[in-house]
């Protein structure tokens, strides 16, 4: 693992939770929740590994891969408009934040497409217990990732009026925290769900 | 700027290419305890580097790092042994 200390100057010396106390509450909250989740279908699957397995190969890895790619990317233009921010340069944080958000409008693009093919095979609910977990997660994860762009939204339109600077960049920490934590989730989602077996 | 100085950049190329290392696993149909685990470390590797360097978690208080990275190995850990249970 690498343990090596941020190269930036722009790190405080004291140790300091970028963002809102409460955001990282809220946060911790929505990843307790998906961990209920997560372990949820783990067991579930334990117990009736056939048909979980079976039913997992008519996933598109492709598509799960490509929304993961989406994601993270869409979370590094987010941690690079807090660095421009960091340095004031209002230009780059709000590029960024665009940047972003259209990369989580990217995800949910691939995530309709996926769910139109699945829908039109006639798939729901109360197919099986293998659909039923995967659509409920990736939906639940899917109102986050919305969410988080409504979140994005706000940040850009703040950012536009040059909000964000070195000495405020409260307000645009806490909204790329909870972003970044779609982004977690989803690491754990893709393999969990669409590859695992 | 050094591009490969900001751990932002780096975060981002691991997470990529982890990303494909997965994906690629799938796509051999790579099964059983050697691929859940390698699967699952690899999970662990990518959200502490988001935890870490996406979050900005890695100078935060101690307790925060705790508790996000604590989430990751509890995560981590019952769903290998939700798995290891279905492998008996």
């Amino acid at each position: 693992m690498t343990t090596t200390i941020p190269a930036s100057a722009e790190e405080p010396q004291s140790k300091h939770l970028p963002g809102d106390l409460a955001i990282w509450i809220f946060i911790l909250a929505e990843m307790l929740a998906f961990a209920v989740f997560f372990s949820a279908y783990a067991f579930a699957r334990a117990s009736n590994v056939e048909l979980f397995n079976l039913y997992q190969q008519t996933l598109d890895r492709n598509v799960g891969a490509l929304n993961t790619v989406l994601l993270i990317t869409g979370s590094w233009f987010v941690v690079l408009a807090v660095q421009a921010a960091h340095r004031d340069d209002g230009n780059a944080v709000t590029r960024n934040i665009a940047l972003g958000f259209i990369c989580g409008a990217g995800f949910l693009v691939v995530k309709v497409f996926e769910y139109a093919e699945k829908f039109g095979a006639g798939i729901s609910l109360s197919t099986n217990s293998f659909y039923m977990f995967y659509i409920s997660l990736t939906f639940f994860h899917f109102m986050h990732v919305i969410l988080g762009m409504v979140i994005l939204t706000a940040l850009w339109l703040q950012a536009r009026k040059g909000a964000y600077t070195s000495q405020n960049s409260h307000g645009l920490e806490s909204g790329a925290a909870y972003w970044h934590m779609v982004d977690l989730l989803w690491i754990i989602l893709f393999p969990l769900v669409y590859v695992m077996r | 700027m050094n591009t490969l100085k900001n751990p932002a950049n780096r975060a981002w190329a691991v997470l990529i290419i982890a990303t494909l290392i997965t994906w690629y696993l799938g796509e051999a149909g790579a099964a059983g305890t050697l691929a859940i685990v390698a699967m699952l470390v690899i999970a662990f590797i990518k959200g502490r580097l988001v935890i870490l360097d996406f979050m900005e978690l890695r100078n935060a208080p101690l307790m925060w790092r705790m508790l996000l990275e604590g989430w990751l190995i509890v995560v981590s850990s019952l769903i290998l042994l939700a798995y290891w249970i279905s492998l008996k």
